[in-house]
């Protein structure tokens, strides 16, 4: 086993930057993390080479533009082990991945119908429920979260009804980095007929998923917080699913034909992917996914972990037992992913991460689009450390050693 | 001048408690969010020939938000709407245009003038003028 993460960070050209004079030390991954050279090539190189719309000319630009994209579709059904590389979606990021299901699977729901998200959702997951109940008069529960900022699925079985027709929860929480067992969660829904989304955002970057081993139909994710660009996401959905699922954009691709008279769709993906695509996006993210798993994996998930416990461990050496320091979240390591939240308590999330940027350190602060999360804590919002596998313990001991001095002067 | 945002003076504002609270029979309340982070500033007021005559604060928010609803309030008592506009595009211009910051009695403004390299914090020094142009009827 094996991770040397100097010569990672190598090739992460922004990782040399300063920022007011110090060492950038980037820890707002769960926002969007940092491009590897590789991926930076594999765009520019299309871009200089092969740019052309797709699925349409039959000039060598095209072919080449094409092959390269649907080369990309095949690399992302790998990533998450689709059956078969049609049930991958592009789209613009997990928003619009969700926003999908919600407009088109949400058709085929009717008044009284309920979705089940949870407390702690990304809004991603919330408004686009919120908007179809509004159009179509769906029921929207949420289930609870534990103390340690975990869903409470114990919660479940009593939430779900016969009207109950979709589970839609994060894999991983952007908040607290608590990570479901979707599995488990996936069973009860499928013995009772209720189809599942996972938004899997969080998940990802830190290594491919596995959608049938889950036993979810639907799975969303974004690519620039696995390295690749913005402005990229995947919809991966069971076929049979997607089939059945009317169009949610209309234009051009998505069209088997196109009369006077009407619109006859094409068969998924097609049908979900109006208009030109973002096609050196999605070039990008393949070229991200084939860097990940160039890793060892068990090398990364040991480095990462080593970090997230250094910088649990150090967040309660600063707070010197005065219990002015709330992890809001799991406070181990079992069981969840390298995002840290927590609250000072007399010290504001977004004075923190002033501070900590004149310090080179680069921090999330505020509600994390998670306000319903919030309100259940009490918080207008907290203050989130986010580590990927380019971090090494001179990011946290900067953080740690700024978090100190920023109390120091707010507190 | 000082880059530090949180120089001394906006620290000490932040935690003056002048004007904090709330007035028993205000002419007009508002309560404004910061839609970035959460933050939430309410503003009581009483108004006699359209000037203000008391103002409190109350303030869930950072250390500028706290200290702009101090520094604000201390200055509006005696301003009608016209002058409370004029005061707040002068701090708006300051942050967004790196303008000259106001002249009196709005001086203590002048210490907010390095939050102008953060633009995600302007609105945390506008907050509070947000709030009270809502309750005085002038549409934030």
């Amino acid at each position: 086993m094996s991770f040397d993460v100097q010569r990672v960070r190598a090739e992460f050209p922004i990782l040399g930057r300063r920022i007011h004079g110090q060492a950038l030390h980037y820890l707002d991954n769960a926002a969007t993390s940092q491009t590897p050279e590789a991926v930076i090539d594999r765009v520019r190189r299309h871009e200089r080479e092969s740019r052309a719309n797709v699925l349409r000319g039959v000039h060598t630009l095209a072919e080449e533009a094409t092959n390269a994209y649907e080369a990309a579709r095949a690399t992302a059904a790998r990533y998450v082990n689709a059956a078969r590389p049609e049930e991958i979606v592009f789209t613009s990021g997990t928003t619009a991945a969700i926003n999908l299901v919600a407009n088109s699977f949400g058709e085929s729901l009717r008044a009284g119908d309920e979705v089940v998200l949870s407390l702690l959702e990304h809004h991603s997951n919330i408004v686009p429920w919120h908007l179809l109940a509004s159009r179509r008069g769906v029921v929207v529960k949420f289930l609870p979260v534990t103390e340690d900022g975990r869903i409470d699925t114990h919660a479940l079985p009593a939430l779900l009804t016969a009207r109950t027709k979709l589970l839609a929860l994060a894999h991983v929480s952007n908040v607290t980095g608590a990570v479901l067992d979707v599995r488990t969660v996936a069973a009860l829904a499928r013995e009772r007929g209720i189809a599942v989304l996972i938004d899997g955002a969080q998940a990802v970057p830190h290594g491919p998923a596995d959608v049938q081993a889950l036993g979810v139909d639907f799975y969303a994710f974004s690519g620039h917080k696995m390295y690749a660009p913005n402005g990229i996401g995947v919809l991966w959905g069971r076929h049979e699913r997607l089939a059945a699922m009317p169009p949610f954009l209309g234009g051009g691709s998505m069209i088997h034909a196109v009369t006077t008279a009407g619109t006859t769709p094409a068969e998924p993906p097609k049908r979900f992917e109006a208009g030109t695509p973002p096609i050196a996006q999605a070039i990008g993210l393949a070229a991200a996914m084939d860097w990940i798993r160039r890793h060892d994996a068990a090398a990364v998930e040991h480095h990462v972990q080593a970090l997230t416990g250094r910088l649990l461990d150090g967040l309660g050496v600063i707070d010197r037992g005065r219990k002015r320091i709330r992890v809001m979240g799991p406070s181990g390591l079992q069981g969840r992913y390298p995002v840290v939240s927590f609250d000072v308590a007399g010290a504001h999330p977004h004075d923190i991460c002033t501070l900590l940027d004149q310090s080179g350190v680069a921090l999330r602060g505020g509600h994390h689009c998670a306000q319903p999360l919030m309100e259940h804590w009490g918080l207008a919002g907290t203050t989130r450390a986010s580590l990927a596998l380019y971090n090494d313990a001179g990011d946290v001991d900067a953080f740690l050693r700024g978090l100190d001095q920023a109390l120091g002067r707010l507190l | 001048m000082s880059t530090d945002v949180y120089q001394a003076q906006v620290m000490a504002l932040s935690k003056d408690e002048s004007h904090a609270g709330s007035l028993p029979a205000p002419s007009a309340s508002a309560t404004v969010d910061n839609a970035l982070c959460g933050d939430r500033v309410k503003i009581d007021l009483t108004v006699a020939e359209g000037r203000i005559t008391d103002i409190r604060h109350h303030v869930r928010g950072c250390v500028l938000c706290k200290a702009s609803a101090v520094a604000m309030s201390a200055a509006a008592i005696g301003r009608d709407a016209q002058e409370l506009a004029a005061a707040r595009q002068a701090v708006s211009a300051m942050l967004k245009e790196k303008a000259p910051a106001p002249g009196a009695p709005w001086t203590a403004y002048a210490a907010f003038s390095p939050v102008a390299d953060y633009k995600s914090r302007h609105t945390c020094v506008l907050l509070a003028f947000d709030a009270l142009q809502k309750a005085l009827g002038m549409g934030r």
